[in-house]
C-alpha cells in the first residue's frame, strides 16, 4: 500500500503492508536507526517521533497511518555538524548513559517544550517524563539537561 | 502482526459499508490498544477501518447543560480544551491522567469507551456524567451502555462518533493509579447535579459501575465527612496480582473522600 510522507523535510512514497509499523518503516526500510525500539508496547518511549510537530510512540502507529503526515526522528533535528540546543544540552549535562532511551528522550522533551515552553521545572519535566524509560542513570540528568535544552531553544538564545 | 487490509474511508457511512464487508473487520482510532493486541496476536482483524480521516468527529462544543465532544478528540485535546475546563473540570483533569504524553496525543475518547476495559478511566466518567453515547446507528443512554469487562451495547459495525455529557454543578475525578500502566486499580468518578449526585466506580470491578449506597449519602449531603467509612462490598471487586478485593473496596471509599475533596 502506499504512504506518501515527508521524513525529515523530505518528501517521499513508499510502499507498505498496512501491518508494517511506523518505526519499522523507519528502521528496517529505510535504515533509519536513530529511533531505537525497547519494549514494542508503547510504555518506553524509546521510538518517540514527532509527527506533524507532535510526540508519538512511532511502535503503535502504523506506517499507513502516517499517510500524509511529517515526520521528525532523532537524524532531523541536527543541522549538519551542529546539533540541536536539546541534543547538545544531553551531550553537556551527561543525559545519558548508555544512551538506548536518549532519541526518545530528546524528542520526549521537545514535546514538553511545545506544550510548556521554556521555563521548565523540574517537577514539570519529571511529570512529563512518566512515558519514557531509561534503566541506567536514574533521570536526574537527563532532566538537566531538558531544562537546559528547553532554555537554550529559546529564541532570544538561539 | 499478522497482515490484514486496510480501509481508510471519509465518511461514517462509508467505514460502516468497510466494515461490513472486511470479514472479521475492526475498527481503529488512536490504536493504542487495538495495536498492542493485535501485536500479540489477541486480536487478528482481516480488516482494518481507520476512523482517522472522518471530518468532524474531534469537535467539542456546548449548549446549554451538555457537552459534546467527537469520539476522535484525543486525551490530550480534552485535556487541554478551554470549553471542557470551563464546563467539566472534572473531565479535563481525568483526560489530563491517562497514560502518558505520548500515549494522550493519540488515544481516543471514542475508542476508550468501545473497548470498555474494566480498568479504563473515561468509562466512570460517561456513566456519572449521566452521558448519552452517539453512534452511527442512533444513541445510548450510559446506564444502558457499558455492560461489563470489554462489553458494550454497541451492535457489530456500530460506531461511536460522540459523548453528551450532562454539565454538572461540580465533579471530579480522583484514581488510585497503577504506577506502571497508569490504568485504575480503583477510579471514581464523582457528579454533582441539582437533583442528586453520581457516582461512578472503574478498576475495581470486572466493569464499570454505580455505587448506589455513595449516590444516597452524597445527595444528602455532598461532603466529605457523609461520604466517610464507606468501602465496596469485596464479594463484587477484582482480585489481582496488583491488589485484592478488600483493598480495592477500601480503596473505593478513599478515593471517594478525595473524588468530593476535588470536585469544583
Amino acid at each position: 500500500m502506499q504512504t506518501r510522507l515527508t521524513i525529515n523535510s523530505t518528501s517521499q512514497t513508499h510502499d507498505v503492508a498496512p501491518a508494517t509499523l511506523l518505526v519499522e518503516l523507519l528502521r528496517d526500510d529505510l535504515g533509519m536507526t536513530g529511533t531505537h525500539i525497547g519494549c514494542d508496547t508503547s510504555q518506553c518511549g524509546a521510538c518517540n517521533v514527532l509527527v506533524d510537530g507532535v510526540a508519538m510512540k512511532s511502535c503503535t502507529v502504523l506506517a499507513i497511518q502516517a499517510d500524509g503526515k511529517s515526520i521528525t526522528t532523532i537524524e532531523g533535528l541536527a543541522s549538519g555538524d551542529t546539533l540541536h540546543p536539546m541534543q547538545a544540552a544531553f551531550r553537556e549535562h551527561h543525559g545519558l548513559q548508555c544512551g538506548f532511551c536518549t532519541p526518545g528522550m530528546v524528542m520526549a522533551g521537545l514535546e514538553i517544550v511545545r506544550r510548556r515552553g521554556h521555563d521548565l521545572t523540574t517537577e514539570d519535566i519529571a511529570h512529563d517524563l512518566e512515558g519514557n524509560l531509561c534503566r541506567c542513570t536514574g533521570y536526574v540528568n537527563i532532566i538537566k539537561a531538558i531544562q537546559a535544552g528547553a532554555k537554550a531553544m529559546e529564541p532570544s538564545n538561539a | 502482526m499478522r497482515d490484514f487490509a486496510y480501509a481508510r474511508p471519509s465518511s461514517v457511512a462509508d467505514a460502516a459499508n468497510a466494515f461490513a464487508g472486511g470479514g472479521e473487520a475492526a475498527f481503529i482510532a488512536g490504536g493504542h490498544t487495538l495495536l498492542p493486541a493485535m501485536k500479540s496476536r489477541l486480536r487478528m482483524p482481516d480488516t482494518l477501518v481507520d476512523l482517522g480521516s472522518i471530518p468532524g468527529l474531534s469537535d467539542i462544543s456546548r449548549a446549554g447543560d451538555t457537552l459534546t465532544i467527537g469520539a476522535l478528540a484525543t486525551h490530550a485535546t480534552v485535556a487541554g480544551d478551554a470549553t471542557v475546563a470551563a464546563a467539566i473540570p472534572g473531565l479535563a483533569s481525568l483526560a489530563a491522567g491517562i497514560g502518558d504524553p505520548q500515549v494522550r496525543n493519540r488515544g481516543t475518547l471514542g475508542g476508550v469507551i468501545a473497548n470498555n476495559d474494566p480498568a479504563a478511566d473515561y468509562p466512570a466518567a460517561v456513566l456519572a456524567l449521566d452521558a448519552v453515547v452517539t453512534t452511527s446507528a442512533g444513541s445510548h443512554a450510559a446506564d444502558d451502555y457499558f455492560q461489563g469487562m470489554f462489553t458494550t451495547a454497541l451492535a457489530d459495525g456500530e460506531i461511536v462518533t460522540g459523548v453528551a455529557f450532562k454539565v454538572p454543578q461540580a465533579s471530579a475525578y480522583a484514581k488510585f493509579r497503577h504506577p506502571a500502566s497508569r490504568y485504575a486499580v480503583v477510579g471514581i468518578f464523582v457528579a454533582h447535579f441539582a437533583d442528586g449526585v453520581r457516582v461512578a466506580v472503574t478498576g475495581a470491578g470486572p466493569g464499570v459501575f454505580r455505587w448506589a449506597e455513595a449516590e444516597a449519602a452524597l445527595s444528602a449531603d455532598f461532603s466529605v465527612a457523609a461520604g466517610a467509612g464507606l468501602t465496596l462490598d469485596p464479594a463484587d471487586l477484582n482480585t489481582d496480582i496488583h491488589a485484592s478485593a478488600e483493598y480495592r473496596g477500601h480503596l473505593a471509599g478513599v478515593m471517594l473522600g478525595r473524588a468530593v475533596t476535588a470536585a469544583r
